[in-house]
């Protein structure tokens, strides 16, 4: 099968739009609340649950015939764990300050429920470079979602994205106030349910 | 041969091979990833300090030749780090925090100078898991942490216990601190940790102020102890101060401490000493004067 065939495409780009992992699937959804308060955190925990579900996904597919059926989930979740904790030093050892706001959120990748979701329903059944685009994918997916709310979390209720100051001192002088909810969790579930709402109704077809 | 991955042997034999391998492979990581990871540890702890100190907005190298150029000494009391600090020739004094948070375990670093006694001229929090807006506040706001700067840490001349800390409803403006808001159980453990903390600063204190005659004057880092008159040391390295009569040193008690090194202060006999005790100290490093001397005649 071509590398990048009809089928693997659609793999790819499924989990993008109508198999969205938060949107469609309603997985993952803790995470997205937890680290989105500022751009910076959001994009590295968004890259790391990509890489995560990417070579996760790939794993299980290798070992897929090898793995016996009733510790199945045991081996997954240990393929898991074990992915989470090297990214987690590796994080820690090159972006510190970033690990430090992300801190336990990294370890929770363990109990996302895209992996386990994408690891029971696609790896175990499929080739691994279809896997790979699976994981790459649904981890896209739900990067996107952090980023969107992450960026207006950090522009609105800090006036900064990415740490540079993007709104002016002459604004605040003038009476311009942060919203000081968007820099809350609840802020970022209503966020959520305004994109879910916004993509189901531009760009979800029920199929 | 076709593997019966559902026959019991295969399932044992099959989990112990992937946790051996796994367990090999994080062990790699950890040992491969541990020299980089420690010197971002301390890299994070030097701009800690620094941040205490008023310096922020370092990082990476220029960090690091800012805390070499700042810091002089770093001393251990009893576990916990302090250090010497010297910014355009004035003598400051950070103290390491330890303490209990809320949900977890908070740290920081006071700096501390004298201006008229112990003042703070800095202060910096840590946190491991408060919550975010709420406790994470006495790291994540600058301007709760600049308001400690220029409090007092004694009250008057009362050394017997720390007035420097962090309440509800602030009652002397020179020495509290306001709470931050809804995060009570947190500012109630920075206060604590600030408490204790310092406690060596205050042992150091009450020792200087009783034993101000007989003892000289060392200056560790708080400078208030028993020289109100006098704020010269005229020694190079010895650590005596010159006493003004009734200073809090006793009358009559020489005004210069001789020895260069030793800490002891010369005495007239009977200010102290035992009648016809050797009028100078000369016991190196020896913390009494005279008494020491006499103390087998």
């Amino acid at each position: 099968m071509a590398l990048f065939s009809k089928q693997n495409r659609e793999v790819f780009t499924n989990p993008l739009n109508l198999d969205h992992p938060i949107l469609g699937q309603v997985l993952g959804i803790c995470s997205a609340l937890a680290v989105t308060s500022q751009l910076k955190p959001a994009i590295v925990m968004g890259l790391a649950v990509t890489v995560i579900t990417a070579f996760a996904n790939v794993i299980i597919s290798v070992i897929r015939n090898t793995i016996p059926n009733r510790i199945r989930i045991v081996v997954q979740l240990v393929v898991v764990a074990a992915l989470v904790t090297i990214v987690s030093q590796i994080l820690k050892a090159y972006v510190y300050d970033v690990s430090v706001q992300l801190s336990v959120y990294v370890g929770l990748i363990i109990t996302n429920c895209i992996l386990m979701g994408r690891l029971e329903a696609f790896a175990m059944q499929n080739k691994p470079w279809p896997s790979f685009l699976d994981g790459v994918g649904n981890g896209l997916g739900y990067a996107m979602i952090l980023v969107i709310v992450g960026a207006v979390r950090e522009f609105l209720g800090r006036g900064s994205l990415l740490g540079f100051q993007i709104i002016p001192d002459g604004a605040y002088e003038a009476g311009y106030i942060n919203n000081g909810m968007m820099t809350m969790p609840a802020m970022a579930l209503i966020l959520v349910g305004c994109v879910i709402w916004v993509h189901r109704a531009y760009f979800y077809k029920e199929k | 041969m076709k593997l019966n991955t559902n026959s019991n042997s295969y399932i044992i034999i099959y989990s112990a091979i992937l946790v051996i391998i796994v367990a090999f492979l994080l062990a790699f990581i950890f040992k491969a990833l541990k020299p980089m990871q420690d010197a971002n540890v301390a890299l994070d702890i030097k701009k800690q300090i620094l941040y205490s100190l008023n310096i922020r907005g370092l990082d990476g190298s220029e960090a690091e030749a800012k805390y070499a150029e700042v810091v002089k000494e770093e001393k251990d009391v009893d576990g916990q780090k302090i250090y010497l600090c010297d910014i355009d020739g004035e003598e400051i004094c950070v103290f390491s925090l330890k303490g209990m948070g809320l949900w977890g375990g908070i740290s920081g670093y006071l700096a501390i100078h004298d201006q008229d006694g112990p003042t703070v001229y800095g202060a910096y929090f840590n946190h491991e898991s408060e919550t975010a807006g709420l406790g994470a506040e006495i790291k994540d706001s600058q301007a709760w942490q600049e308001k400690f700067i220029g409090k007092k840490v004694f009250k008057g001349g009362e050394y017997g216990s720390i007035a420097l800390s962090v309440v509800k409803n602030v009652d002397d403006a020179a020495t509290q601190v306001d709470c931050v808001t809804g995060a009570t159980l947190t500012s109630n453990g920075v206060n604590d940790m600030i408490h204790a903390g310092l406690s060596s600063l205050m042992k150091e204190i009450q020792q200087g102020v009783k034993e101000c005659g007989t003892k000289g004057c060392g200056h560790e880092c708080a400078k208030g102890r028993c020289h109100d008159a006098a704020k010269e040391c005229d020694h190079d390295g010895a650590k005596g101060c010159k006493h003004e009569a009734g200073m809090g040193c006793k009358e009559g008690a020489a005004k210069e401490c001789g020895h260069e090194g030793t800490k002891g202060c010369k005495h007239e006999a009977g200010m102290g000493c035992k009648q016809g005790a050797a009028k100078e100290c000369d016991h190196e490093g020896a913390k009494g004067c005279c008494a020491d001397k006499t103390a087998n005649e």
